[in-house]
């Protein structure tokens, strides 16, 4: 799959990011590293340029619930409405819904193996093969 | 009409989704719609570090400011363990995702028997008929198959740094003898001036008119990309080249073509056992064509 690893906002922090690019490149996807301190106009471009199936957003700064939205209705405006959206880094657990409704698949904190985010984009190939919704534009519910 | 039809036609009219997927397709190896294209690309090859991203960066806003478009093809190796690829050029090129006149699409080589040729060509025609103007394909110059990528380019820029001279090392490889333009980056650093004399004095031992001028730049700071733009405006392609070019084209069509054969794998089962002798099977799979 090609994935785009996205560092949305004013974050400077891109080890967690970086790791998780290294990790998916060995899982034998495609990865495109955006680099730091991406609007989120900035990255929906970069998801339509790259023709990627899926985006991981890399947030350590707190602005999480504001930022990731934007993108997600950014993707949907431009009518990418199957890109797999998963984000990553420190989000809390009381945020975390608001951010599956507006159709996040999957978010990773602290300690989470990579064979997990592996299993998880598997999961996916799997659940879009059989048509079941995973996209951002897609009908919410599922998650990881 | 059949799909690629439809995205080219929406491409066309400025749509980058459909521009976007088009070259998908293309990549994935189905026919391309635009017959017969004139696209015309500009090939950025160096050793890897010198700063080739950062200098297209810098390029891109030379470009952007004078009104015109830029579609940068930016190829990097796939693992050949995994098949998996960490595409990162495009973080270089920091104000690219914010304009529209500029397009970035990057490549993994995917192990495609014969590399990316294939695609590319039909890939530069696209983005020329639908209108981008200065198309540029990047890649990381440290090997043959690289080499042969940057052959399918109409015009060749080489980018090396101070404090290397790996171009020097790369001549074995015959970079040097297919590049139009030499640029000698990272200007700001004490060491590009010896770079660059040696560049040049490395070219001079069989100089004629059509030695490429070597150009000092600075990614960093900005100085001498605007010249470095004007210059490969104006920068002719030698016949020796071409020739050179063409040549790298014929062998990667050819490499291509053995790789591809429906006989590789019986003929190379026959060498392992020593059954055949490699003239042999290079004849037996000349037959086939």
């Amino acid at each position: 799959m090609r994935i785009v690893v996205a560092k949305p906002g004013l974050d400077g922090h891109d080890r967690g990011a970086k790791v998780i690019a290294r990790a998916l490149r060995d899982g034998g996807h495609e990865v495109i590293y955006t680099g730091l301190r991406r609007t989120p106009d900035e990255i929906v471009r970069i998801v339509i340029d790259e023709d990627a199936g899926a985006l991981g957003l890399s947030s350590l700064s707190g602005a999480h619930s504001v930022l990731i939205p934007r993108v997600c209705e950014g993707l949907r405006e431009s009518e990418m409405n199957n890109v797999i959206v998963f984000a990553g880094g420190i989000i809390p657990e009381h945020d975390r819904q608001s951010l599956y409704d507006v159709g996040v698949r999957a978010i990773f904190g602290p300690g989470t193996t990579s064979t997990e985010i592996l299993e998880f984009l598997t999961t996916i190939e799997k659940r879009s093969e059989s048509e079941e919704p995973v996209g951002v534009g897609e009908e919410a519910g599922w998650h990881w | 009409m059949n799909k690629s039809e439809d995205l080219l036609e929406n491409a066309r009219t400025g749509n980058r989704r459909s521009l976007s997927k088009l070259l998908t397709l293309v990549e994935e190896g189905h026919n391309s719609p635009v017959q017969h294209g004139s696209g015309s690309s500009l090939g950025i090859t160096g050793p890897p570090g010198v700063g080739k991203s950062s200098l297209i960066g810098k390029m891109i806003d030379v470009w952007v400011e004078r009104g015109e478009s830029v579609a940068v093809l930016a190829v990097d190796p796939s693992s050949p363990r995994s098949g998996g690829a960490l595409l990162g050029d495009r973080m270089r090129m920091v104000n690219a995702d914010s304009s529209d006149l500029v397009f970035i699409r990057s490549l993994a080589t995917r192990n495609h028997p014969g590399g990316l040729m294939d695609c590319l060509t039909p890939m530069v025609d696209i983005l020329s008929e639908c209108g981008w103007k200065n198309i540029i394909i990047e890649t990381v110059g440290a090997g043959q198959s690289e080499i042969r990528v940057v052959a399918f380019a109409d015009r060749i820029l080489l980018v090396d740094g101070p404090d290397r001279g790996d171009i020097i090392q790369a001549e074995k490889a015959g970079i040097m003898e297919l590049a139009d333009l030499i640029v000698i980056n990272k200007s700001d650093l004490p060491e590009a001036e010896r770079a660059a004399k040696a560049v040049k004095s490395a070219l001079s031992v069989g100089e004629d008119d059509t030695t490429p001028d070597v150009l000092m730049v600075s990614a960093h700071s900005g100085q001498g990309v605007e010249d470095l733009v004007n210059q490969l405006e104006t920068v002719i392609t030698s016949t020796d080249r071409e020739r050179l070019r063409v040549r790298e084209r014929l062998i990667s069509a050819w490499d291509s073509t053995l790789l591809n054969s429906t006989k590789l794998d019986t003929t190379l089962q026959a060498l392992e056992k020593g059954s055949i002798t490699l003239q042999e099977a290079v004849d037996k799979i000349r037959e086939e064509g």
